[in-house]
């Protein structure tokens, strides 16, 4: 079994990026310790290590859920102020705010399938659904978020 | 990202989740791999070891949560900076043995007892393991040493004086034993 460490090499900007997306910017540390400490604590237990990313993406998107259970349908985080990093590649925050507002499936959905480019087989595995309903999910949310756009 | 990274390492920790905890250190032989078990220190890996392979074999024999943790190891560089600059003669760190088994461990624990600026042969340190037929399996203990320069198998030699083998090479056993006064620069 890899250490650890080369997990967090590899996949925590993917898991970073996802959570951003989930549950916006101000919020996503808090999951992604949470998401990190509940990987670690079960890792040596692992059966399965032939998709290791996937296996985080799914307690990352577990993580996202539970915070937005835990905090009820909180209203919209105001706009951050702004960082002095230039080189974001991330799209502007404005989208990721109105992700943020989608409900639990559909932001879960969006974030895997933009942040972290997942086709749709994967998104469903890492939400534990068939891949219609991940679908489903996805034109759900792109559709809200059009309407929201337009 | 940075930050993330460095305070998942200390929640690990608090919550007993970081079992090998690691980092890189500079020396005068070049990057050393340090590694340490909630007992103490349990690997050095020396400049010419592949870290890779030392931490794949810490994560099959110690326990997979290894994670990059330089703070878990601030004393043990501090400790080996001061013995590189010849100001430290006695290292006073926790180590772990679990990486050295049986006849193995007793010699190494015969070797940390060797004092700075002394050497030992190895038939010595089969007698003082217990066993002093066991000559070639005390030579194969220090080669096998996890815990190179804290454990100062450095400071092993041939009966004859010749210096024997050395993991990080034979330029590296001479430097420390010329660090130690024992052969002269």
């Amino acid at each position: 079994m890899p250490p650890f460490q080369i997990l967090i090499d590899e996949h925590a900007a993917d898991v970073m990026a996802v959570l951003r997306g989930a549950v916006g910017r101000s919020d996503a540390d808090d999951c992604f310790q949470e998401t990190f400490l509940s990987a670690l604590r079960a890792y040596p237990k692992l059966d399965d290590t032939s998709n290791l990313r996937g296996w985080l993406l799914t307690i990352a998107s577990r993580k996202a859920i539970d915070h937005h259970r835990a905090n009820g349908r909180r209203p919209l985080p105001v706009a951050e102020p702004p960082e002095i990093a230039v080189s974001d590649p991330e799209p502007s925050d404005g989208i990721w705010l109105k992700v943020g507002a989608l409900p639990p499936k559909q932001r879960a959905a969006v974030a895997l399938r933009y942040a972290c480019d997942l086709p749709h087989e994967e998104i469903a595995a890492t939400l534990g659904c068939s891949p219609e309903a991940a679908r489903r999910s996805l034109h759900e949310g792109i559709k809200r978020l059009r309407e929201e756009l337009a | 990202m940075k930050d993330s990274l460095r305070l998942l390492a200390e929640r690990a920790s608090d919550e007993g989740l970081l079992d090998v905890a690691y980092t890189t250190a500079d020396s005068p032989y070049g990057q050393l791999l340090l590694a340490t078990t909630p007992r103490g220190l349990v690997r050095v890996g020396l400049p010419n070891q592949d870290a890779d392979e030392l931490l794949a074999e810490l994560a099959d024999r110690v326990s997979p949560r290894v994670l990059e943790a330089p703070a878990q190891l601030d004393q043990v560089r501090r400790e080996l900076d001061l013995y590189f600059e010849g100001k430290l003669e006695h290292f006073d760190l926790a180590l772990d043995w679990q990486l050295s088994k049986d006849f193995r461990r007793k010699v190494l624990r015969a070797i940390d007892r060797i004092p700075y600026g002394q050497t030992r042969s190895y038939t010595q340190m089969a007698i003082s393991a217990g066993n002093k037929k066991a000559v070639r399996a005390a030579g194969t203990a220090c080669g096998s040493n996890p815990i190179p320069i804290v454990v100062p198998c450095h400071r092993v030699l041939r009966t004859s004086g010749a210096l024997g083998g050395y993991g990080g090479g034979l330029p590296m056993k001479e430097g420390l034993l010329r660090l130690e006064g024992v052969l002269k620069s």
